[in-house]
């Protein structure tokens, strides 16, 4: 709006002073967007269209890389499939349960901090060290949980070698790892107004309903923006199962980032590697905009009393 | 209404029907109990991972072969972690990822962050609040559609081999940072500035002289994040990093893995890669016990006005 009213009068000397001082100081972002966002978003798109291997010139294939991605990679498809299981599964289990651990952290509770932290640090460790755990508690041979099954006399898991259990096995450490989600949602339940609970409380209500009354529809916007981060994060998940199964076994683990990753750093196909970007791109692009539109349905905007 | 009772409305677990009037009815402490006892499964199931990876690089050979495993280690083999550092150059891979990555990347996006969070919060001009959500938008374009175009950008620099392709872009700031900075200088109070403004400083001078020492615990909250998020990354180095003796530390656990599994010495090999996790995980749980609250209000922070 603002720009709409400096276009239709001239600006004053004061206002043109700030404008040009604002610029100046937004510059360094203004001109980080236009180098490492714009132009990549643009030559990835042109790039898309071309077979380029870094080495030779990029050539212009038109739709080539499209038409082979949809028709002519069986892996492709698999690749979906398995992308979309993990984004299926994780994602809702993931914020539910971060929903319900923060709501019971919002509770009395005796070392309340302590908790906190136990559920907070496994998402701050670095990845390849968490990688390596999971590698070690995971394993056949010397795996903590499936010595404790040998000593049982049970029949071990075989949770990363298996197809069965290879994605699920992914799963659980997306769950483990998942503290910045209880922390936001911790600070959202937390600016609930307490009157609310109080009112319904002498109406009433129970500790059920205002829970699924006030908090749920409290804390909805939030619940909405976490769903929307972890849906983009999840379709890019990458580091995990590259570090614990290489895509493995018989590609049960290839995920979406990885096969992309592949076609450009392991087998050099740039313009199909930017092909499947853009394919993800729209693909997030259309989720997210479902969950916002259906979001007016659920989410609340708007404090006090309703 | 007594506490007791308040805080039992925000109780999940108290799903069980919480009598009104009796502080210590059955269902009450009922709900109490199950309420115990799901916070410390979670805990011990979230805590296990980090302690097994702790526990177990102090462990010897027969020890990691027992069954059932052994949950404390006796004898505790505290120079695992003085053999394990000395497998391979792993001081010099620190080094790496302090001086070459973390440090620089820091200290660059904290200057640039900052000076753009002024112009998009302390000064007013046209455009100024269209170009702030055109900057926070950016968070949400997946970073595997730029991955492959800035690969190209940089491999045509000649960039590739060195940590400039991601230090150079820190100077430009980084939208998460400068949203997170934006939020912390809309709070300062205006009279301060407009003090200084009579007083003939120009904005740069407000910038250094009054906006910045005021923001210290903002600006801690930016460079504890930044300087995780690259003592952490993975990705990049994966990606642009090829000489061994340029690794940061989180691609020489990695390297040790290959290593290890090469040589066919598995079982040891577990107890060295779990000592040099923990040593790449230790600065960064310690950071967290020392700065807990810094952490958990810029985490907090981030989802709110999201």
């Amino acid at each position: 709006m603002a720009v709409a009213v400096a276009n239709r009068r001239r600006l004053s000397k004061g206002e043109t002073r700030n404008l040009i001082t604002g610029l100046l100081f937004v510059s360094p972002w203004l001109l980080g967007f236009l180098i490492w966002t714009l132009y990549p978003l643009v030559s990835s798109l042109y790039y898309s269209f071309t077979r380029y291997d870094l080495v030779r010139p990029a050539i212009w294939i038109g739709l080539d890389n499209f038409r082979e991605i949809f028709t002519d990679d069986p892996r492709f498809w698999t690749v979906v499939y398995n992308t979309l299981y993990y984004v299926g599964l994780s994602v809702p289990l993931g914020v539910v349960t971060a929903f319900l651990m923060a709501s019971l952290l919002n509770t009395k509770l005796v070392l309340r901090s302590t908790f906190r932290a136990i559920f907070y640090v496994p998402s701050i460790v670095p990845a390849v060290c968490s990688a390596m755990v999971w590698l070690f508690i995971y394993n056949n041979q010397y795996g903590v949980i499936n010595n404790f099954l040998r000593a049982m006399g049970r029949p071990i898991i075989p949770f990363l070698s298996s197809v069965e259990w290879a994605k699920p096995s992914l799963i659980i450490i997306s769950l483990w790892a998942q503290g910045t989600a209880v922390v936001i949602f911790l600070a959202a339940l937390q600016d609930v107004p307490r009157s609310l609970y109080e009112a319904a409380t002498v109406d009433g209500a129970n500790a059920f309903h205002r829970f699924w009354h006030i908090t749920i529809p409290m804390c909805s916007p939030i619940i909405l923006y976490n769903l929307v981060m972890s849906l983009i994060g999840a379709f890019q998940t990458f580091l995990m199962p590259y570090l614990l199964t290489n895509g493995g076994p018989m590609a049960s683990t290839e995920f979406y980032a990885m096969n992309l990753y592949r076609q450009a750093f392991e087998f050099f196909r740039m313009g199909k590697a930017c092909a499947l970007a853009w394919i993800m791109a729209v693909l997030v692009a259309i989720l997210t905009a479902i969950l916002f539109r259906t979001s007016g349905r659920w989410v609340f905007y708007g404090g006090g009393e309703r | 209404m007594t506490s007791a009772t308040r805080s039992a409305t925000q109780s999940l677990a108290a799903a069980t029907r919480v009598s009104y009037a009796g502080k210590y009815s059955t269902g009450r402490i009922a709900a109490e109990v199950l309420k115990y006892a799901i916070v410390i499964t979670l805990a011990v199931s979230y805590a296990f991972p980090l302690y097994w990876m702790i526990s177990s690089a102090l462990k010897d050979d027969p020890q990691v072969y027992r069954i059932p495993p052994v949950l404390v280690p006796n004898p505790a083999h505290w120079e695992n972690f003085i053999n394990a550092w000395k497998s391979d150059n792993f001081t010099l891979y620190t080094f790496n990822s302090i001086f070459r990555y973390a440090l620089p990347y820091t200290l660059f996006t904290l200057f640039s962050s900052s000076i753009v969070a002024y112009g998009f919060s302390r000064i007013r001009w046209p455009g100024r609040d269209k170009l702030f959500y055109l900057c926070i938008g950016t968070m949400l374009i997946p970073y595997t559609v730029t991955m492959v175009p800035l690969f190209i950008i940089f491999k045509q620099l000649h960039w590739t081999g060195t940590y400039l392709p991601m230090v150079v872009p820190a100077l430009f700031g980084n939208a998460f940072f400068i949203f997170m900075l934006r939020q912390f200088f809309m709070t300062l109070p205006e009279e301060l500035a407009e003090a200084a403004r009579i007083d003939g400083a120009g904005e740069l001078g407000i910038f250094f002289r009054i906006i910045l020492p005021l923001s210290r615990p903002a600006l801690a909250v930016v460079a504890l994040f930044a300087f995780m998020g690259t003592w952490n990354d993975y990705l990049g180095p994966l990606i642009y990093i090829n000489k061994y003796t340029m690794y940061p530390l989180a691609l020489g656990i990695q390297k040790l893995r290959a290593m290890m599994s090469q040589v066919g010495n598995a079982p040891l090999a577990y107890p060295y890669l779990m000592a040099v996790s923990t040593i790449a995980a230790a600065p960064i749980i310690i950071i967290f016990f020392f700065a807990q609250r810094t952490f958990i209000e810029g985490i907090a922070l981030t989802g709110l006005k999201g």
